[in-house]
């Protein structure tokens, strides 16, 4: 009889509306959002830096090249910038929140499954998109780089699905690492990274084994499809998305299973 | 029923493996509505273990762990339960009122914002950034949290360490109060007097097993001893040596014995040190029934493992 009843019970106490589901996800990325938007020690440095070394790089020194310089390095910081809340927004979180609990709380909480990740990663689109629209704006403005709105619309569009694969890398380091370890080693995988798929400077410049091995990088593809969205490269683009697409998809199942395993 | 696990919480035989540590001999566990069971035992004893398989954090290499009879890691069944965990650093920018905002949301039937935050003591803190304050404000925080969702059962790991008296009283308060709602509560604690403050019944864990589970009387039963204490010139040496002492020692002058035969042992004492001073006997309280009990296990393990070897 007694069984009967805590059965009884379970159903009633257990049906979730499917409103308040959806309702927790939104929850859950407002709350993302909300707490990095007022790290400014997170905010400062991802927004800042890009813009800061394009101002100087893509700019100011490249004045004498024109603006096709300004239009080159657009797509090249772009894509810089738009890496970095992926990877330490993804990674560095994820690896303090493990180091410190929270993670293990939440998983003990009725979270619904997902929803602690696709608050990062929307955190990590909104971030990169405003990376790219400061860009836009100095490029616009100081650059004279001239951009149709498609143009600019397809930039955006690519550094804000192009920060995923950087996610799901970032994440998958903050599998391995707990704590203060990880911004180390993902400056580590950052900046090499960004040079050697000429983000920096143009591929051609570089040494022909840095050329050679630049398809091994997320970034390399994602430079090309930037390159692409500011009319820079004529090539098939399938090829790259498809790849970036496989990388995402790889690092978060490399990912999963280590959480799974390790919580 | 397949098994006989109809409590709302209930290990049978979990064991689980760290590599070569084993946090989890064989627990039993079982907790019925509405009652508190206050889980004590020393650190490594594999409280922390049990609560992790209990909230599905954990799997169990054998046995099984069931919350309202189905597997905690449905989420279907931690939507009946509010947690606050030991150590757990929550997002430093959030507001509290935000933070309690974003766990109610995972819930079916939350209490409103403002209940919450009036059973935790905490409806002055809503608007303040969780980093900015203190560290007993940051636990009551938390236990607004674990209560926010209106649970069935409460998993409150130490509770009350970090908070000042006032704060502890009025947390065991606020979980009195739901107790006698009809919430269920599994609570670890290092402060003994917690357990006895609050439970109906107290299990004690050693490694990795439930050694006692019963009241709270029942457990101090279990222990015949009593604690003599006194200031005089008897050489610890030959307090050591009486038959009725179970052990001794002198800490800042004072001596202190334990002992089954306290009337014995006063007699002896004023009888070798007529100037003896400030002597106190006291009934042992459930901090000397634990650790008897827990060294008892310790001895047994160890002496199965010398036969073993």
């Amino acid at each position: 009889m007694r069984a009967a009843i805590s059965v009884a019970a379970t159903a009633a106490a257990t049906d979730m509306p499917r409103g308040r589901i959806v309702g927790a996800y939104l929850e859950e990325a407002r709350s993302e959002c909300l707490r990095y938007l007022r790290a400014p020690g997170f905010m400062l440095p991802v927004m800042l830096f890009p813009a800061m070394f394009y101002l100087l790089f893509g700019v100011l020194m490249a004045k004498s090249n024109g603006a096709e310089a300004a239009r080159y390095l657009l797509a090249g910081y772009g894509v810089f910038g738009v890496m970095s809340p992926g990877l330490f927004g993804f990674g560095v979180s994820l690896a303090l929140e493990r180091d410190g609990g929270l993670l293990t709380f939440k998983r003990a909480l009725p979270m619904p499954p997902g929803a602690y990740l696709l608050g990062k990663m929307l955190m990590a689109m909104a971030a990169a998109g405003g990376v790219i629209l400061l860009l836009l704006a100095l490029a616009l403005s100081l650059g004279h780089v001239a951009l149709s709105p498609l143009q600019a619309g397809a930039l955006l569009l690519a550094g804000m699905l192009g920060v995923l694969p950087f996610c799901a890398l970032g994440m998958f380091v903050g599998t391995l690492i707990k704590g203060q370890g990880a911004p180390g080693v993902l400056q580590l995988i950052y900046l090499p990274m960004s040079f050697l798929s000429g983000l920096w400077m143009p591929l051609p410049l570089l040494p022909s084994f840095v050329q050679r091995i630049a398809p091994m990088w997320p970034s390399y593809h994602l430079h090309r499809l930037a390159l692409a969205a500011v009319g820079m490269n004529r090539s098939a683009l399938l090829v790259h998305v498809l790849v970036l697409a496989g990388f995402a998809a790889g690092f978060v199942l490399l990912a999963a299973r280590r959480l799974r395993r390790h919580g | 029923m397949p098994h006989s696990c109809i409590p709302i919480a209930c290990l049978a035989g979990a064991v689980k493996r760290y590599g070569r540590l084993i946090a989890l001999d064989g627990a039993d566990l079982q907790l019925q509505r509405g009652e508190l069971l206050a889980l004590l035992g020393p650190n490594g004893a594999g409280k922390t273990t049990a609560i992790g398989l209990l909230l599905g954090l954990v799997r169990a290499d054998a046995g099984s762990a069931r919350l309202f009879g189905r597997d905690p890691q449905r989420i279907e069944a931690r939507r009946r339960i509010g947690v606050m965990l030991q150590n757990a650093e929550l997002p430093p920018t959030l507001r509290v009122g935000e933070l309690l905002r974003l766990t109610a949301s995972y819930y079916p039937d939350p209490r409103p914002l403002q209940e919450s935050a009036a059973l935790a003591g905490i409806a002055d803190l809503l608007k303040r950034p969780y980093a900015k304050l203190s560290g007993g404000q940051q636990r009551r925080v938390q236990f607004a949290l674990a209560l926010c969702g209106r649970p069935e059962l409460l998993f409150l790991d130490e509770p009350t360490v970090g908070m000042d008296i006032e704060a502890r009283q009025q947390l065991w308060a606020t979980v009195r109060q739901l107790v006698a709602e009809g919430c269920a509560v599994l609570l670890t604690t290092h402060y003994l007097e917690e357990a006895e403050a609050l439970a109906d019944r107290v299990g004690v864990m050693s490694r990795g097993r439930v050694i006692h589970e019963g009241s709270v009387a029942e457990l101090r039963a279990r222990v015949a001893l009593k604690r003599v204490r006194c200031l005089g010139a008897v050489p610890l040496e030959v307090v050591q040596g009486w038959p009725e002492v179970s052990e001794a020692h002198r800490e800042n002058g004072r001596l202190h014995i334990a002992t089954a035969a306290a009337e014995a042992v006063v007699r002896r004492l004023l009888d070798a040190d007529p100037q003896l001073r400030e002597l106190e006997v006291q009934r042992a309280g459930l901090a000397e029934a634990f650790v008897e009990l827990t060294r008892d296990a310790a001895e047994a393990a160890d002496t199965d493992q010398r036969e073993a070897a």
